[in-house]
């Protein structure tokens, strides 16, 4: 329940990107009267403050390798959570951030194409892994069969349009020629947490989420799973990317590369990620672009 | 510029404010009558019952409605047994999720109205030996229409700003639970922005005419002379 209601949290409370302002007075002023208005409290301002949008998907991840950053670098990160298309839109009206975790490729594209974004700082910085997983012990088996069966009344899966997992699980889906019989059971989540909710309270009897939840939530493994191998659909590749409006690039170039580094990838893949054996090839050449490697 | 989708989902969100409003002016009606004539101590109670949904943001609100109707839940249960299945995910679970939702727009207006009749008019009424049910139907209630105009237009204009709710139970079933506030959203968070820009405009025209003709209907002077 509480894991549950953490999560929802996490969905609801999609903060307020918070100005850092280590500016003029007015600005400072401003900043702190706004602070004040949208009830955060205000973070002393530091020279080298990252401010971080994060898709909502990699919020455990991101806190725990920002913790490390700060230790090893001493720079201060401040994280704003939310799902890559309000970050993105926030970005797009002027948003402080300095660096942008997308969920996808797409938002980085995007921002890209706009000139919002530095080109050729975009890197893959954790892949997704896609899960069939039931509460119910022994529904789900290892091949996936069950989908194929009348075992079940509803599927959730997150909406293809909005979360890189839900067009990941309409590739699977198609992949297994089973559209026709799934269509009458689908139900959408808006993103991958919703989709897990509709699991998890037992309204859908499985549902398409993200290894990470699984695994991040210890009581999700009584259920049964079936992590769907890598080549049943396109790789779920979240980007990163710095934006142009960085007050601290050199802080967040610091941070995209303390992202790429082999112990920050050891723990991104405890916490359920993959990532692409390609992206450390690409690491040793920083004018190589992994994005137009594909 | 809008898919069939876009107005599939404004239909059906017509449709379920439409019965929402329905069924809560019926079941309204009863409730509000009793809190207004009552000296019971339960009535804080439910006043407060009543009024909770105000106070619950949206998406909590349904976060419970999901966990209360689902199979593992004491409604869900209980609509399994007698044969329903679980609501979520289903048309009728959305009008039930908008009955409660919408729930005080539509109970508070009836009950100021009812007590703002006073006990005087059917006191009279009694004297000329109407029955307590003539004289609710005969004198309360038209007495009281404009209570019951402000509960309608209230109750169905809240429904249709609905999102959270339908967000956390919906399930995003075209035809089913998709309705035009999640469909909005749902263009926004794609980036379709002139679509989000058209469906909205639409939906804005069509609240307002509604509202217009509801309120061009209710002509009927607002403030009630009585003694």
């Amino acid at each position: 329940m509480k894991t549950i209601y953490q999560s929802l949290c996490f969905e609801m409370n999609n903060p307020v990107p918070q100005a850092m302002a280590a500016l003029s007075p007015r600005k400072l002023l401003r900043s702190i009267v706004l602070s004040i208005l949208l009830g955060i409290s205000s973070t002393p301002a530091f020279a080298d403050d990252l401010l971080v949008a994060v898709a909502s998907n990699f919020i455990k991840p991101m806190q725990a390798i920002s913790q490390q950053f700060t230790e090893s670098t001493g720079h201060k990160v401040t994280l704003s959570f939310g799902s890559s298309g309000k970050l993105m839109a926030q970005i797009r009206h002027g948003a402080p951030f300095d660096l942008f975790l997308s969920a996808d490729q797409d938002k980085v594209t995007r921002l890209l194409e706009k000139e919002l974004a530095v080109s050729g700082s975009e890197f893959i910085y954790a892949q997704g892994r896609l899960v069939l997983w039931s509460g119910k012990q022994e529904l789900v088996d290892t091949s996936g069969d069950v989908l194929k069966s009348d075992k079940f009344r509803y599927i959730a899966l997150a909406d293809a349009k909005l979360a890189p997992y839900g067009k990941a699980a309409e590739q699977v889906i198609s992949a297994l020629g089973i559209e026709q019989h799934l269509k009458p059971r689908v139900v959408k989540g808006e993103n991958i947490s919703q989709t897990y909710q509709f699991v998890r309270t037992g309204n859908a009897d499985l549902g398409f989420v993200a290894l990470s939840q699984v695994q991040h939530h210890p009581e999700s493994l009584k259920g049964s799973q079936w992590l769907i191998p890598r080549d049943y659909h396109e790789p779920i590749d979240q980007y990163a990317v710095i934006l142009k409006r960085a007050k601290h690039k050199d802080a967040a170039t610091e941070f995209s590369q303390f992202l790429q580094r082999k112990s920050t990838h050891a723990l991104i893949r405890s916490f359920g990620y993959d990532l692409p054996t390609s992206v450390q090839l690409a690491e040793s050449d920083q004018s190589c672009d992994y994005a137009y490697l594909r | 510029m809008l898919t069939s989708a876009d107005y599939s989902a404004l239909w059906l969100t017509f449709k379920v404010a439409s019965l929402t409003t329905l069924i809560l002016l019926i079941l309204g009606t009863p409730v509000a009558w009793w809190l207004s004539n009552t000296q019971s101590r339960w009535k804080p109670l439910l006043s407060a019952l009543i009024a909770v949904p105000l106070v619950l943001p949206p998406t909590v609100l349904g976060f419970y409605l999901l966990v209360l109707m689902g199979p593992e839940g004491a409604l869900g249960r209980f609509t399994d047994a007698i044969g329903l299945g679980t609501l979520p995910f289903t048309f009728t679970g959305l009008v039930f999720a908008s009955c409660i939702y919408s729930l005080p727009f539509v109970v508070q207006p009836l009950q100021n109205a009812f007590e703002a009749i006073g006990p005087r008019p059917l006191e009279v009424a009694a004297t000329l030996r109407a029955s307590p049910i003539d004289s609710f139907f005969s004198v309360t209630i038209p007495l009281a229409k404009p209570g019951f105009f402000t509960a309608g237009i209230l109750g169905f204009a809240h429904t249709v700003g609905e999102f959270g709710v339908v967000l956390m139970i919906g399930g995003n079933i075209p035809d089913k639970t998709r309705l035009v506030s999640v469909q909005l959203y749902n263009h926004v968070e794609a980036l379709e922005y002139t679509q989000a820009h058209w469906l909205a405009a639409l939906l804005l025209g069509f609240s307002f005419l509604v509202l217009l003709v509801m309120y061009t209907v209710i002509k009927t002077p607002l403030r009630v002379q009585h003694v």
